[in-house]
């Protein structure tokens, strides 16, 4: 496999997209937002457990490419336990690792796992793809009502 | 004109030479990732061959003016080369006549311009305007726009699981009130050819008026409009071999005569003063404003280009590359084909069970391999397959076996990574 290509799939990107975590509903959640690429139709749910304070539980459900679903999945098991401004912050540096704004050689050991989304910010068509969940876990905690479009 | 032309191709009508129709090519000696191109993305846009580029560049190059308005000399050559386009689309689709030939921006404008016009003074409250599930949006929201303004009903004739139009259903819905049929020739996501002249004869048996989007018809199926007697019929330049940009409405001469203007300005009027306007004859009265004269001139040449090798003989070569790849990509594991119609033209397009169509167009382009991925502008008949999108190939006239190889052994690898 080409190396650009081999960075982009990573195995970890491979393993979440076959067997996604936290890939289900929530009952009742306390927050419920609902994200949509229809540029490629990508669409996902995010179900949350948020006590104002901290995300107790996060889930989500769609059907989208191995990258969008893989950091759905990622994203999940990043944020579970979480404080709102945690997660925030996690958004902002994820957001911009995959839009290339920490550079060729990022320093990025706080993102842990999510490192596997560096090579996403070769391609800038698959950028929507890697931050579709994020946008869309934003706005569920938020509680923003409006459908997250991105495209 | 003709006889120049004639000089520049040798094609020979007879045997298909791939190789040759490959050389006029420019683009297709490039390279993605270091691969060589294998660009199967026809269905989205077709490559241009050097001839076209060169006719269109001429224009720029040694005489560019505008047209049907000045008296110089580069005025009337430019004047003469536009109208000569026109009577080449008159004669491709055998138009009775050339006033009978609007140029437009593509086959969106030309559905759009007669939603807007004839529609607009002819369609009334209660009014039926029929479609079908396998319609580009180009041919869904002109229509569902005009139906909300006139408290008019969209009705859509349903298709089964292989992609065919239920033509029962289609007479079932035809009643007093229907008074428009909108239908796709071939359609952009399933390849499907549909009964045009079927649909055409039952409609007209109740006077109702047919148009045709014929996008994805025109560059692999020989046109006579005359003989399939449709009212209006729409296609791009650009999927003709020929520039963006431009693109026909055709339009029965008397039609086109009761319909009001589309839009208003330069080179659609005869006469104006601040108090009334007289609108100029067909075809100006639909072309206002300086048009795509480099354009309407690329696909003059483009129809030139296409001729010279023959549209059957290219209709045959496309086909037996949708025969070879159909049958290559059957046998990939958890590949289901969308669209699997008896009259198809030359689109493929499939769904991998465990893989989403970006990632496959992903991996294709490592390998050089140009397709599309998405929802190709029919969401409804994403719902209707009950999936986000596709994967599709589709065929030109300058693709080969070998390049259906390259595509096949990308699916492959695909799988090995997924699987």
């Amino acid at each position: 496999m080409d190396q650009e290509l081999r960075e982009l799939y990573q195995q970890v990107i491979l393993d979440h997209n076959k067997a996604p975590r936290n890939f289900r509903k929530i009952e009742n959640p306390s927050r419920f937002a609902e994200g949509y690429n229809p540029l490629c139709g990508d669409h996902l749910d995010i179900y949350l457990k948020f006590d104002n304070r901290s995300i107790n539980d996060i889930s989500f459900q769609g059907s989208g490419c191995a990258i969008s679903k893989a950091s759905a999945s990622l994203m999940t098991s990043m944020i579970k336990g979480k404080t709102k401004e945690e997660a925030e912050k996690i958004f902002h540096r994820f957001h911009d690792l995959v839009t290339g704004k920490l550079g060729d050689n990022p320093d990025i050991e706080d993102l842990g796992k999510l490192a596997v989304f560096a090579g996403v910010r070769e391609f800038p068509a698959r950028v929507k793809c890697a931050s579709l969940a994020w946008h869309t876990m934003l706005n569920a905690l938020h509680d923003k009502k409006e459908k997250t479009v991105t495209e | 004109m003709q006889t120049k032309t004639a000089a520049v191709f040798t094609q020979n009508k007879k045997t298909y030479d791939v190789e040759k129709i490959r050389n006029d090519f420019p683009i297709l000696k490039t390279t993605v990732h270091g691969k060589p191109l294998v660009y199967l993305d026809n269905a989205a846009t077709t490559q241009k061959p050097q001839y076209v580029i060169d006719k269109a560049n001429n224009y720029y190059k040694k005489y560019n003016a505008n047209i049907h308005r000045g008296v110089h000399a580069l005025s009337q050559e430019a004047t003469e080369a536009f109208e000569e386009s026109r009577i080449i689309v008159k004669k491709f689709i055998n138009a009775l006549g050339k006033n009978e030939i609007i140029f437009t921006r593509g086959t969106t404008e030309s559905v759009n311009l007669v939603a807007s016009t004839y529609g607009r003074v002819n369609i009334n409250e209660g009014d039926e305007i029929i479609i079908s599930h396998m319609e580009h949006h180009s041919n869904i929201v002109p229509w569902q726009m005009l139906c909300t303004e006139k408290n008019a009903r969209l009705r859509v004739i349903p298709i089964n699981d292989d992609g065919e139009l239920i033509f029962e259903e289609f007479e079932k819905m035809i009643n007093n009130r229907t008074k428009f049929v909108s239908i796709v020739y071939a359609s952009n996501t399933l390849g499907t050819v549909n009964p045009v002249k079927k649909i055409i004869d039952l409609a007209h048996s109740y006077n109702i008026i047919v148009m045709l989007d014929a996008a994805q018809a025109v560059n692999h199926l020989p046109i006579d409009v005359q003989e399939l007697d449709c009212d209006f019929l729409a296609f791009s330049g650009h999927k003709l071999y020929g520039p963006t940009g431009i693109g026909i409405l055709y339009g029965k001469v008397n039609h086109l005569e009761a319909m009001p203007p589309y839009m208003g300005g330069g080179d659609m009027i005869s006469k104006v003063s601040f108090e009334e306007t007289t609108y100029n004859e067909l075809p100006h009265k639909f072309e206002a404003g300086t048009p795509h004269i480099s354009g309407a001139i690329g696909l003059g040449a483009a129809i030139e280009y296409i001729d010279n090798i023959g549209l059957e003989n290219i209709a045959r070569h496309e086909n037996e590359l949708l025969l070879y790849a159909t049958e290559a990509v059957s046998d990939l594991t958890g590949l289901r084909i969308i669209g699997t119609a008896k009259e198809k033209i030359s689109v493929l397009s499939f769904h991998f069970e465990n893989v989403h169509p970006h990632d496959v167009g992903t991996f294709l382009d490592f390998e050089g391999v140009a397709i599309r991925t998405g929802h190709h502008c029919t969401q409804p008949l994403m719902k209707r397959f009950n999936i986000p999108a596709t994967s599709r190939a589709s065929f030109g006239m300058y693709n080969t076996k070998e390049e259906v190889n390259v595509l096949i052994a990308g699916l492959k690898k695909i799988l090995e990574v997924f699987g």
